[in-house]
This record gives structure tokens, C-alpha cells and sequence, in this order.
């Protein structure tokens, strides 16, 4: 009887060795699979064991900890409530993350290499987060909400030499430790608490355009800062007349004072002369087109340019329309009008290229990452690009003195610093005057440590030199540290 | 080296593991290293040597791994079962001690086990007996639909782990009066070969009892085990693969049968098909089990999260794996040991397997060798039936994974199961 024994056992072999094929299969091929399976929650009680590192302000300020929740498990806790709700966003098992929550998740629950993981499951060690160290200060921060004071709207600056974020303030804003309790209310509560204006609002840019059809200008050699234009009020732009504010008529005027003076119709003019090539091409460089390279989630992030409004005939609604679109009117998007919607930081951007001698360092909100043990893991540094000559940021950067100087943005004045910036106020609603004023500047002029933009969403009346400037004033006395004193209004 | 010795060196790689493990889980806990990790690989070390020099007196020659083998085995279940819960691992090493006991008592009564072979109706009896225990009112109940345990006061028991041991004990001896005559009477029809009518009987019975298990009882796995097993010995008793064949036809159509037409066995069915669908995987006896199994499986990846490491307990209570230490334990397994581990578990099955199959080929008498291919074909196929079940290889049945999985009657009814197989192999080596 030994040889159907022999046989039997074969079999046994055969069956057995189907076992391990299968295990093989769940373990190994389909393990993604299973992995991703939405019955699957394992992946997030999973996460919620991991003891999530720290997010630290510039000044070691602890910006959201995890604490134990009982049952091995951790829950987030944000000891600044709604003071950087959208820099740092949230990390909920329910509700998902945002901020740098979501763009920051790997390093925050100690994600490591294929080896290095091996290595660690091998020497038995628990997965642990690492601490994340953002560039944000808290002290600015808190100016910035305090000065829009309620008031729908943004404020971002950050250093044009490294591209470090300072500031990050959107208003409404929320407290992330509600989020869970009042997730659906934020959600639908008028004013949408849980959208980050700095990156993910589309305003009108209005005037402060005018930096970038500027820095186009001179930049590709067509004008000079001394250049001679034509003023005239109702100047036809795109076959329609084009109105100066108050239908002031300002003859003939060099570049310098246009910008100075806001002068629509020599902006317009500009534009229309360099063409939507050149201007693509500028605002290409300065970041517009494309999402900002931020180390912030894709989804709340949003490119700037020209959106489609399908009354002109554009298609789809709401689309970024390609830069040299035929449903462009280059004159009207040269000085901030047209279908432009722009995000607050890209004006941020266009700023900090003017002040960092033509160079754009990429934004971000990351200094450093550090392991539990205190190492430093990266050292987070962003590339910079050289959007314009030097001879042309320092041109702009002198015209954009004068607009603090004797022009439209004087209530930026600081004492003792010399800020360099550009106004704007874009018409939302010409009817009920209600208006979107913005300022964009940069300082100190000699050595620019600082550049921000700040704006108010649906002002009732005002313009950028009365409510944007005093608000970047403000943050940027803060940021410079002891400027206390209140800027003379010389004008 | 002496039988004896080498089986003395094997134990020391179980008690080894233990010992390991045991720290590992405590290390996991309670991030120190207790002494009792040590203890309790010192007692099963003191268990298992006391039961080494019990059969260095009583069995000097017999098969010198399969002690080892099953020792490993039973002190990775309980390791594996301390580290889903601490209690449930006491209650299974008093087990283990009861089946150690049973284990000698076994080897000290039945030294001629072929006595056996006089009350083969009598042990056929007492295995269909307990078979239908569970469908007695008061002291039966069904576990998810299917009636395999018990209840007796305090202490519940599944009596299909017992009724197998007499099952095969049944067929073995059966088979030995019979073959012959199975193979001489047999008529050759439509090119399949048919054992006399006569003898036949008494098989039909066996498949009959097999296709009532499946409907009566619901035990799918169970009925899975002894239809293959008898299946295995009557193959092995007649060397004919055509009444293989015959009677796998039979399984086929009962099962079938029974698949499409009893709800049980159906949603068993579906829920091997199809483990991701909402609603089988929503419903009551679904396919939640099946999905959690293979979720387990891929969370453990090539080399598993680490003793005591996998995801199981959830926060506001519970398990996220049902059934964690009887039928889904091979799950954990690969969760916390990863492929590696369980292809580990699994070859330690086969050489257990092999050291069975080798028995039964020693053996001098056909009882003997239909006794120690029944019994190791019994343990093959509960392996294959319970992994099978948690690979989706089969639909998942409720049957332990011998030696590991939590359970007071799969340890002791498997040692006894154990004793059997080294007292045929005791006899196969003595030197005449």
C-alpha cells in the first residue's frame, strides 16, 4: 500500500502548496488591492495609532500635538485654535486632512524609505511621527487677523530670498479642534470658513497688476521707466472706450507716474502693445497658469490667470483660459480687469520676484523636518528661478517706492523703512460700490526682508490705499520687528 | 543517536520559540521583559519533557519528530492565543495539559491498539452519535448556523473533533476486512470500476452520513473532512482511483445539490464568491469574516507587522478580526508573521503530514497503515480546510487549525489523535 501513500502525500504537497500560492496572492500581488479596498478600514485605525509628530511655528510655538485617546490611539489637538486653521488645516480620522495635515502626512506619521522600514519592522520599532517646523510666525499672524479685523479677506508674506511663508491669514477663519463637532456647519456656513483665500480664492487683481505689465514692459526693452505715454482719459481699449479713475484726463505721462497715479489707460495701453505673447510669457515665469509650487494640498491650491466668462463667448465656463485665448482683452487684463482671477499669494509672488532682484524662490511653508530623536531629516529649501533682468526688478522696485512715497499707497508708510508696494482696487459691484482693494509690497527697498499681499473680499466702498494698505503696514511693522511706531501719512 | 534523543533536541527549538515569543508580545505590551515570559516557556518546556520521558518508557521506538512537530505547533498556538488575550491562553494551556494527560493515558491504555478493531460498530456508533449531539435540544446550539458544539454546564465542547477520531478508527479496520474483496468483486462499468454491491453499502453509508452532516448539522468544513478522508483510505486500502472519482462524483452532485439549495451552505458559498459585496458583506453570516481574513493577509505583507504588532483590537472595543484565535487565527498569523511566517506554519504541517504518511508505510499490518493514513489525512485535511477557508481557496467553514487554534477539544482530541499515530509507529519500528 506505500505506493498510493506515496501519491496521497503529493497530493498533500499540492494542496498545500495551493495554500501558500493563495497566501502568496493576499500577501504579496493583491495586497495593494485589498489594501485600497474601501471596505478596508485598516489603514485608518491604523493611523490613528501612530503618535503624529508635532507642527511647530518658526518660533517653536506648538501648532497642533497629538495626545493619547485611550485605547493605544491618538487624537490631534491645535493648542492656537483658528490662528493658522488653513497654514496647518486639520487631521481627523472621520473628516480626512487638510493643510499641511494632508501635504505633510508622510513625514507626520513617520513614513520612511522601503529599506529603512524593513530595517525598523525588523528591530521591532514603532512607527513614530516626525515634528515639521513651518516658516510661519505667530506674532505677524495674529497682526494680520487682528488688521482685517473681521473683514472677509487675506494677508500672505513671506521672504523673498528664501520663499519662506510668514504669513498665512484667511478670514473667516475656523478652530480645528471644533472641526469635528461642527464639520457640516463649517462646511455650509456663509463666508466658507474652511477655504483658504490665500491659495484658493480667485479675485480680481485690479491695479496691482500693473507690477506685472510693468515688469513685462521694461523687461522685454519696449519702455523704460521714463517712457512717455499717453494719459487720455476714454483712450479706445479693445474697441471700447476705457475710463481713468474719476475719468481724470492725465496727457501725456512717463511710465513711472502712471504707475504712481494708477493711470488705467497708459497701463492699457502697454498691454495692448506688448501683446498677449509677451505678457503670457511674464506671467508664465511669475508663477501664473499653473498651481503654485507650495507644499500645500493640490486641492487647495489654485493656478491664477484668465477664467472664463462664458458671456464672451469662451467655452467651458469657468475654465483657465490659454494664455493667448482670443477671448482675451490684453489691454483690460493689463491693468487687472478683464476675466483675471488671481489668487493672493501669486500677487505675493509677483511681489517677492520684484524685491528679490528678479529671482522667484519658490513659496512654501516648511523649514525643516526633525525625526523623534531630534535629527533633522530635511532641511527644506526651494528653488529659485530668474523671472526678469536685475536692471528691470530694481526699475520696478524704485517706481513701486513711489507709489508708497507720493502715489496711491502712501497709508503704507512706515517710519524709518522704505516700502515699496502697489495698490489696487478692483470693482466688484459698481452699483452698491462694493469693491476688492488690494495691496501688494515689499521692504525695506534696500534690502527686501518681507513681501506680502493683502486684500479684502467685497469691501463696502474703500480702495486698496485706504483698507489693503494699512493692513499690510501693519503686518509688515510686525514682521520688521519693533517698528512700532505708527507710519506717517505723508499724503 | 537513539529515537529518543533526537526527539529530546527537537523540543528544545519549541520551547525556544515559545520562550521568544512570549517575549516579544510582552516586549509589545508592556515595553519590558517580564520574567513570566520566561516561566512560561520553562513550564512547557518541564510539560513537554515530562511527556518526552513518558514515551521514552512506553514507546522507545517511535517516530522521533512528530512530538517536536506538534509541540511547536501547540506552543506557537499559545503564544499566538496570549497575544489576542491573555485569559483565553491560560484556559488553553490548562487545555494543553489535559490533553498531555489524555495523550499518555491513551499511550499507557491502548498499548495493543488493534483491541480497537473488535469495537469498530460500537466506535461508528459513538462517532455518529456525537456527530448529532449539537441537534439535541437544551444542550446543543448553533455557532454562525451550524450546529458544532455542546453544552454541558459550564463546559462546551465540539464532539466533531472526537467523532473523526472514531470515524477513521471505524474505516481503517473496515476497510482492512474489505479491500480485498472490493478490489476481486468489482464489475467494470461504462469504464469505471464498481465494488460489489454488498460492500458498497456500507461506503453509500459513509457518504450518506457525510451528505447529512452537510444538511443536518450544516458543518460544511467537518463534512468536507470526513468524506475526504474516507476517500483517502478507501484509495489507499484498493489502489483504485476510479472509486476516487465515483465518490468524489457523489460529493460533487451532493454538494452541489446542498450548495444551491440549502440557504446556509449557499451563503456560505457566496460569500466565498463574491467577500467585497456590500451587501453579502453587511449582512448577518456574510462575508464580513472572509474579507477581514483576507484584509488581515494583506496587511501583513513578506514578513508581517511583528509578534503582537498587527492591528486587532479596535478602540471602542471589539476586534476588527472575528474569530481571531479559533478560525481566522491563520490570518493573524500572516498579519503578524507575514507570508513568511505562514508558509513556516504551513511546512510544519506538511512534515507532520510526511512523518504520518511514513508511519503508515512502516507498518506492518493493513490496520495499522489505513489507521495512520486516516488520521494523518484527517489533519491534512483540516489544515487545507480552515487555511483553504481563510485563502479563499474554498468557502470558509468553521473547522480549528489543529494544535493552534483555541479550543479544548481540537488540543485534546488531537493528542489523542497524536498518541494513536505513535503507538502504530512504535510497533512499525520495534525491532521483532
Amino acid at each position: 500500500m506505500s505506493a498510493p501513500i506515496t501519491r496521497l502525500y503529493v497530493l498533500v504537497v499540492a494542496l498545500f502548496a495551493l495554500l501558500i500560492a493563495f497566501t502568496s496572492r493576499w500577501t504579496a500581488f493583491d495586497a495593494q488591492a485589498l489594501r485600497d479596498n474601501p471596505l478596508n478600514r485598516r489603514a485608518l485605525l491604523e493611523e490613528q495609532r501612530i503618535h503624529r509628530g508635532l507642527i511647530k511655528a518658526d518660533d517653536g510655538t506648538v501648532l497642533a500635538r497629538s495626545r493619547p485617546a485611550g485605547g493605544g490611539t491618538y487624537r490631534r489637538t491645535y493648542p492656537t485654535g483658528g490662528l493658522f486653521s488653513h497654514a496647518v488645516g486639520y487631521s481627523f480620522i472621520s473628516l480626512g486632512r487638510s493643510g499641511l495635515e494632508q501635504s505633510r502626512n508622510a513625514a507626520l506619521t513617520g513614513q520612511r524609505n522601503e529599506v529603512t522600514s524593513l530595517v525598523d519592522q525588523l528591530s521591532g520599532k514603532r512607527r513614530e511621527g516626525d515634528d515639521v517646523q513651518t516658516t510661519l510666525d505667530p506674532t505677524a499672524q495674529k497682526v494680520a487677523i487682528n488688521a482685517l479685523g473681521g473683514r472677509r479677506g487675506a494677508v500672505v508674506a513671506l521672504e523673498p530670498s528664501t520663499g519662506r511663508i510668514k504669513v498665512m491669514a484667511s478670514v473667516p477663519d475656523f478652530d480645528p479642534n471644533q472641526v469635528p463637532r461642527q464639520f457640516r456647519q463649517l462646511n455650509q456656513q456663509d463666508g466658507s470658513p474652511l477655504f483658504n483665500r490665500v491659495t484658493q480664492a480667485g479675485y480680481p487683481p485690479g491695479s496691482t497688476f500693473k507690477v506685472v505689465t510693468a515688469i513685462a514692459a521694461i523687461d522685454s526693452g519696449r519702455y523704460t521707466p521714463d517712457s512717455v505715454v499717453s494719459g487720455a482719459n476714454n483712450k479706445l481699449i479693445g474697441g471700447v472706450p476705457l475710463r481713468n479713475d474719476a475719468g481724470e484726463d492725465f496727457g501725456p505721462i512717463s511710465l513711472t507716474q502712471a504707475l504712481t497715479q494708477s493711470v488705467n489707460t497708459v497701463w492699457a495701453e502697454v498691454g495692448e502693445t506688448l501683446g498677449k505673447r509677451t505678457m503670457a510669457k511674464y506671467m508664465t515665469r511669475l508663477g501664473f497658469y499653473a498651481k503654485p509650487p507650495l507644499d500645500y494640498p493640490p486641492g487647495e491650491r489654485r493656478a491664477s490667470g484668465e477664467y472664463c466668462d462664458p458671456g464672451r463667448g469662451c467655452r467651458p465656463a469657468g475654465e483657465l483660459l490659454p494664455p493667448t485665448s482670443r477671448f482675451i482683452d490684453v489691454g483690460r487684463m493689463a491693468i487687472g480687469q478683464d476675466q483675471l482671477a488671481v489668487t493672493p499669494l501669486q500677487m505675493a509672488m509677483v511681489a517677492s520676484a520684484v524685491a528679490n532682484d528678479g529671482k522667484l524662490v519658490g513659496p512654501h511653508l516648511t523649514r525643516r523636518v526633525v525625526d523623534p530623536d531630534g535629527r533633522v531629516v530635511s532641511d527644506v529649501s526651494t528653488p529659485s528661478t530668474r523671472v526678469m533682468k536685475k536692471s528691470t526688478a530694481d526699475a520696478v522696485a524704485q517706481m513701486m517706492s513711489q507709489v508708497v512715497k507720493e502715489g496711491t499707497g502712501t497709508a503704507a508708510a512706515l517710519s524709518g523703512v522704505e516700502v515699496a508696494g502697489k495698490t489696487g482696487t478692483a470693482e466688484i459691484d459698481v452699483a452698491n460700490n462694493i469693491t476688492q482693494p488690494w495691496f501688494i509690497a515689499f521692504a525695506p527697498i534696500d534690502k527686501p526682508r518681507y513681501a506680502i499681499a493683502a486684500t479684502v473680499e467685497r469691501s463696502d466702498g474703500g480702495f486698496g490705499g485706504t483698507i489693503a494698505a494699512p493692513i499690510a503696514k501693519s503686518v509688515l511693522e510686525s514682521l520688521l520687528g519693533g517698528g512700532s511706531q505708527s507710519g506717517s501719512g505723508s499724503g | 543517536m537513539s529515537a529518543r534523543n533526537r526527539e529530546l533536541l527537537g523540543l528544545i527549538p519549541a520551547s525556544l520559540l515559545l520562550t521568544a515569543g512570549f517575549a516579544a508580545v510582552f516586549i509589545q505590551r508592556s515595553a519590558q521583559l517580564s520574567n513570566v515570559s520566561l516561566t512560561y516557556g520553562g513550564v512547557f518546556l518541564a510539560l513537554c519533557l515530562a511527556a518526552h520521558i513518558f514515551l521514552r518508557v512506553t514507546l522507545p521506538h517511535a517516530d522521533p519528530y512528530l512530538f517536536p512537530l506538534v509541540a511547536l505547533l501547540a506552543s506557537f498556538g499559545i503564544v499566538m492565543i496570549y497575544r489576542i488575550d491573555e485569559r483565553l491562553a491560560r484556559d488553553q494551556a490548562e487545555w494543553f495539559v489535559v490533553g498531555l494527560i489524555l495523550f499518555c493515558v491513551t499511550i499507557a491504555f491502548l498499548r495493543d491498539y488493534r483491541v480497537l478493531e473488535r469495537y469498530r460498530y460500537l466506535i461508528a456508533l459513538t462517532g455518529i452519535g456525537l456527530l448529532v449531539l449539537p441537534r439535541l435540544p437544551v444542550i446543543g446550539g448553533t455557532t454562525n448556523g451550524a450546529y458544532l458544539s455542546v453544552h454541558l454546564g459550564p463546559v462546551s465542547f465540539q464532539p466533531a473533533e472526537f467523532a473523526k477520531l472514531a470515524i477513521v478508527v471505524f474505516l481503517a479496520s473496515y476497510l482492512r476486512d474489505t479491500r480485498q474483496v472490493l478490489v476481486i468483486g468489482a464489475r467494470r462499468f461504462m469504464g469505471l470500476t464498481f465494488p460489489p454491491l454488498k460492500h458498497l453499502g456500507p461506503l453509500l453509508v459513509v457518504w450518506g452520513a457525510a451528505m447529512l452532516m452537510l444538511v443536518f448539522i450544516r458543518d460544511l468544513g467537518s463534512s468536507l473532512m470526513f468524506f475526504g478522508a474516507f476517500l483517502a483510505l478507501i484509495y489507499v486500502a484498493t489502489n483504485r482511483l476510479s472509486f476516487v472519482v465515483v465518490g468524489l462524483g457523489l460529493f460533487a452532485v451532493g454538494a452541489w445539490f446542498l450548495g444551491t439549495h440549502t440557504p446556509h451552505v449557499a451563503g456560505r458559498v457566496d460569500a466565498w464568491l463574491h467577500p467585497f459585496d456590500p451587501h453579502l458583506y453587511n449582512a448577518v453570516g456574510g462575508s464580513y469574516q472572509v474579507a477581514q481574513g483576507l484584509f488581515a493577509q494583506a496587511d501583513g505583507g513578506l514578513l508581517g507587522q511583528g509578534f503582537g504588532q498587527a492591528l486587532l483590537n479596535l478602540p471602542g472595543g471589539g476586534r476588527i478580526l472575528p474569530a481571531a484565535q479559533t478560525d481566522l487565527i491563520y490570518a493573524l498569523i500572516t498579519n503578524e508573521l507575514g507570508l513568511a511566517g505562514a508558509a513556516g506554519v504551513v511546512l510544519v504541517y506538511l512534515l507532520v503530514v510526511q512523518r504520518g504518511f511514513k508511519i503508515a508505510m512502516l507498518a506492518r499490518d493493513s490496520f495499522s497503515t489505513l489507521l495512520a493514513t486516516g488520521l494523518t489525512s484527517v489533519i491534512a485535511l483540516q489544515v487545507f480546510v480552515i487555511v483553504g477557508g481563510v485563502t479563499k481557496v474554498i468557502p470558509l467553514t468553521g473547522v480549528t487549525l489543529p494544535f493552534i487554534s483555541y479550543g479544548g477539544s481540537s488540543i485534546v482530541a488531537n493528542f489523542v489523535l497524536l498518541a494513536l499515530l505513535l503507538l502504530v509507529s512504535d510497533r512499525a519500528r520495534r525491532p521483532e
